[in-house]
Order: C-alpha cells, then structure tokens, then sequence
C-alpha cells in the first residue's frame, strides 16, 4: 500500500487545488492521516474511492471529534520604555519584563473518516475535515453519495456533535428523539437536571386555587365584619 | 470556488446506492404500521415505521434510539480499564469478542504486546463466542419464521454448554469481562481446557443435526431463497460486514485480511455465498460455525503453557501517549472497531465503537422494499443484530 506521502502527492495530482495536509500519529499504532479541506472533500472522496491503486471502496468509519475553544496562557518577554529616577535624574530606561499572555485558540469539530479496501485488501487510510468554529460554520459537505455506509454514522455525528453534512439525503437524528435541542457527545454539554421536565399547568392551577381561596377568605371576614356591625 | 457556492452544485446524489424506489400499484390508501419497538422480532427496542401498500412493503424508515446510553460519552470519563465491563454489555451475545476489540485497540495505542498463551486463549473464547452466536442467530431467524422455540432450543442447548464454560473461567455466563490490555485476566486450567474439548468434541454432532434438520427443510427454502437479495456492489458500498458480507459472496474476511492476534497460524476456509439472500446468509452462519469449530480444535492442540499477561504490563491508571489508534477485528456479526484518541492523559479524550450492528441495517430499506411485510421480519433476522449495539 502507499505510505500517506503518496497518498497526498496522488490527490494533490488529481485534484487540482486540494490542500491536503498530514496529520502525524506519534502513538505505536502509526495511523497516520490526511486532512483535507472540506470544500475539496467530495472530489476527494471521489479519487480515493476509483483511483486505480488505491482503490478504497469500503468505508469503514466515520466519527466526530470534538475540540472546544482551548485557554493557551504564554509568558511572552516584553520589552518597554520606564520612567525611572537614576541618580537623581529621570531617565527613560528601557526594562524587559516578562508577561503572561492569555491567548484563545478557537475549537473546531472534526470528522475523522476510516476507508479500506475490499478490493486491493488494505488499509485503512485516514481522512479527517474540520469545521470553521463550533458555533454557526459546522457545515462539511456529506460523503454518503460516495459510501453509502456514511448515511447512518454521518446521521449520529449530526445527532451527537452537530455538524450539519450538507447533501446527505436524510439528515435527521439518530439516537436521540426529535425534538431534542442539544448535542450530547460535545465536550462543554451539561445535562438538564430532569429530561423528562414537561411545563404542566400546575402553576398556573396553584394560583388560581390561591386567589380564589383568598377570595373566599376575603368574602367570610366580610360576612363576619358586617355582621359584627348589625 | 467558495464553500457556499460549492454546496450549490454539489455533484447529485449517485441514486445506484439508493434504496430503490417502490411504487403503490392501484387505488387505496397505504397503511402505514410501526412494527416495534415491541415487536417480538425486533431481538429488543428497535422500530421499523413501514408502508404498506396491501401487502407489499413501499417504504420502510428504521428508528434507533430506544436503548441508547451514550456509551461513549461515558467511557470518556472513566479510565481506559474502566470501559472494558460496559464492552460486555454492547453486543451482550457475544461479550468475549467486544473485549477483544477492545484490548486490541488500547494495544494498538500503547504498543503492548500479547504473550503466546493468552493469544491461544483468546482465540479459543472468541471462535467458540461465533458458535454460540451463529447458532443462536439461526434458531432465532428459524424461530422468526415460525417454528416456534423447538429450533431455538435446540441452539441455546449448546448454548448454553459454551456459557457453562465461560462461567467456570471467567466468573460470568454473559458480563464476561476477561480480557485486560497485553493479556488476560486469569488463566484456564488444564480441566478447564480438558473441559472446553469434551464441549467441542460434541459440536461437529450438533452442527450436523442442526444442517440435517434445517437445510433442506421445504419451508425454509420457500420462505428464504430470492428474499431480501443484496448485491456485493451495493454490500461493499454500504459498509457492510461480516456474514451478511460474505453472503454476497464478497471475500472478506478480517481474520484472514488482517490477521490479527494468531490467526494466520490456523488451517480454515472463508465460506461464501452465490445469492446473497437469506437463506445464504442462514448458510453462511452454519459453514462459519463449522470452521469455528476447526479452530477452536487446532487451538486447543496448540495452546502453550506460559504466562498470561506481561508481568511488568500496568492494567491501571496508565497514560497512553498523545495519539490515536483504530483497532478492529471479525466479530460474529461483522468488522466491530474501537477508535480511541489519547491525549496523554488517564482517560481516553475520544473513544468510539464501530458497530456492526447498525451499519448492516443501512441496506434494510433496500432489502425489504417490494417484499412482503412478512418476509421483512425474515429479512431483518437475517441481518442479526443486538440492540445493545445498536444503540449503544
């Protein structure tokens, strides 16, 4: 089989414009992949499936990652003018300083796509995309026309992380009910306390039942006001 | 090209992977059933919503969801070791291989290697877990089509041999919970092994009694031959895997592609089928059974003493290092994989099943349409599925 730098030289070959960059896998497995941009994603996928040599037509895997908003604090070494008093003279006296700089690099939710082949009998070669941010951009382009195997496991990545695959023919949830406003598997998700909460009109039947036992209470201590009075 | 233009002209959908598309002959209304999520052959809680058109099946959406547990969210805080019990409860027919999967995987993260002996042992728990499942699959598709119980039993009697035998190794019928990272968790006595023999000696009698009963039984083959047919073109596309694969007649096999474990030291054949319909898939379970059987007796001529487990391997609280591993293995119902990304602390930070189960039931649809309704209950046994897999 190709090592991942063939791979890349082959769909930089056939693809024109397609930025395919190696993502190394320092663990002792040595899965290496490829992440591409998902604008490029369905040409790709296309190659990769018909090529000759590789011939990857067995789509074993499709899972999402996700990778929230990260904190990253840096002491960074400043250097600036202070004005200081030497020898009795104020002079502008240039001072390094050493500052901690807090810096947010922005998250991203990632599809991570497993191929082998039935065919040629290897694999797998290792396909993942990012979205632009976690927030509003989660759209990546469906590979469920390519592998058919991705129609239910793209389902749950929508279900579970929400990234929205634009083309699949049937985008809905998975394994949480409709209806449900979340997505579980995020890293920053906090459960409701109680999933099964349905507004009820206890509320509104408990206000009611006050107002009008104030009435009633209202209603007797007058009764009993007047007749005091006679 | 910018990203929302390419969405625009997006190139259209293939349509030949497409379920096909089935049209109401006639007037009338069509009928639409929710069969499940307490059907009783659903193997659980799963629901097919179908239209019928009288009895002929127009369209059929497969809702998922009712055993859900979020599996994988849980074992994203536990320790790596933790997750290994909740594998037994994914695909709870057939616990040892999910371990195995499992075990496999974390060794692919962390570069454990396994010893001689667990290796053997491993083989032997897994092939005998196929006999167990094959045979259970076939009895409950058999039963499925009518013949209630007698079939089924007759499969849950060796059954339930094979689980006697997990019990007195592993402590448990079901929750098995015996493999560990770079070994297993205890080792098999000689009257353990003695044992497991006299169980396999008995098996080859089952296989024929069961083949002689079922085989060419005239019911079955009316009832399956040219139903719920599914091309190899269509099957490799749809990721499907396992039995229903080689059902097809596709060649793939990942004991023999991958060769994980020991397995390239095994003498054993891959059976295909010709038609890819239900009674192949009803076939192929019988003749992987056979060859299970073959290797769980070369394994057991072959099994060396030795240890078990690494003595310097840690099972708890390790820290893989930052990276990611896919391992995955032949499980009786098809390619079961474990995706685990490391970020160097003592969970792991992503940890995702490939289930065999719900990737096969993508071609459902594509099986059951223009079938008959009761023919879809055939259709859906054959795939055999669990739901806690499923759903996970």
């Amino acid at each position: 089989m190709k090592t991942v730098e063939e791979i890349k030289a082959a769909i930089e070959a056939a693809v024109p414009g397609a930025a395919v960059e190696i993502v190394p896998n320092p663990s002792p497995s040595g899965q290496h992949s490829l992440r591409i941009a998902p604008v490029h994603a369905f040409a790709v996928a296309k190659f990769l499936r018909d090529d000759e040599d590789l011939k990857l037509d067995f789509l074993s895997n499709v899972t999402g990652v996700d990778w929230p908003d990260k904190e990253i604090s840096e002491k960074v070494k400043v250097t600036r003018t202070v004005t200081k008093t030497v020898a009795g003279v104020e002079q502008a006296v240039e001072e390094t300083v050493e500052e901690t700089r807090k810096r947010v690099e922005p998250g991203c939710l990632e599809a991570v796509y497993h191929l082998f082949s039935v065919e040629k009998k290897h694999g797998p070669v290792i396909i993942r995309m990012r979205t632009v941010n976690r927030s509003d951009l989660v759209y990546m382009p469906s590979l469920t026309p390519v592998w058919r195997s991705a129609e239910f496991q793209e389902r749950e990545v929508w279900d579970l992380y929400g990234i929205i695959f634009t083309g699949h023919p049937d985008l809905r949830r998975l394994l949480m009910w409709q209806g449900f406003k979340d997505h579980p598997m995020r890293r920053d998700y906090v459960e409701p306390d109680d999933f099964e909460y349905e507004p009820t009109a206890h509320d509104q039947v408990l206000a009611r039942a006050r107002a009008h036992r104030a009435a009633k209470q209202n209603a007797a201590a007058g009764q009993e006001g007047t007749g005091a009075g006679q | 090209m910018s990203f929302s233009e390419f969405v625009a002209d997006q190139n259209k959908p293939e349509g030949w992977n497409r379920p096909p598309k089935v049209e109401a002959d006639g007037e009338g209304e069509l009928l639409e059933v929710a069969m499940g999520p307490h059907h009783p052959s659903t193997h659980g809680v799963f629901r097919m919503d179908v239209a019928l058109d009288g009895e002929r099946v127009i369209r059929l959406k497969p809702v998922f969801g009712y055993l859900h547990r979020n599996h994988e969210k849980i074992a994203e805080g536990i320790s790596y070791l933790g997750s290994m019990p909740f594998t037994d409860r994914l695909d709870y027919i057939c616990p040892l291989s999910n371990n195995w999967a499992y075990a496999l995987s974390v060794e692919k993260l962390t570069g454990q290697e396994v010893p001689e002996r667990a290796q053997y042992l491993r083989v032997i728990l897994c092939e005998l877990t196929r006999i167990v499942n094959h045979a259970s699959a076939v009895g409950f598709l058999i039963q499925e089509m009518g013949a209630s119980g007698t079939p089924l039993m007759y499969a849950f009697r060796e059954r339930e041999k094979v689980l006697d035998l997990f019990e007195a190794l592993t402590g448990a019928r079901m929750m098995c919970n015996y493999m560990r990272f770079g070994g297993c968790r205890v080792d098999a006595s000689p009257a353990w092994l003695d044992a497991t023999r006299k169980v396999v000696a008995g098996l080859p009698k089952f296989a024929d009694e069961f083949e002689s009963f079922l085989c060419s039984n005239e019911i079955l083959m009316a009832r399956t031959q040219g139903v719920g047919i599914l091309s190899p073109q269509l099957a490799v596309n749809a990721g499907i895997t396992g039995p229903m694969l080689r059902a097809s007649g596709v060649n793939y096999d990942i004991r023999k592609v991958d060769r994980y474990g020991i397995y390239d030291r095994f003498n054993f054949r891959v059976p295909l089928g010709d038609h890819g319909d239900v009674y192949d898939r009803f076939m192929i379970r019988l003749l992987e059974l056979r060859e299970s059987i073959k290797i769980v007796e070369q394994a057991l001529e072959d099994i060396p003493v030795g240890p078990i487990m690494d003595p310097k391997a840690k099972i708890r609280g390790f820290r893989p290092k930052p990276g990611e591993a896919y391992g995955r293995i032949e499980a009786p119902k098809g390619e079961l994989g474990f995706y685990l990304i490391s970020d160097g602390g003592p969970n792991p930070y992503r940890y995702r099943i490939r289930p065999p189960s719900l990737i096969n039931l993508t071609v459902l649809e594509d099986m059951c349409l223009g079938q008959n309704v009761a023919d879809v209950v055939l259709i859906f046994g054959s795939v055999d599925i669990v739901l806690g897999e499923v759903d996970r």
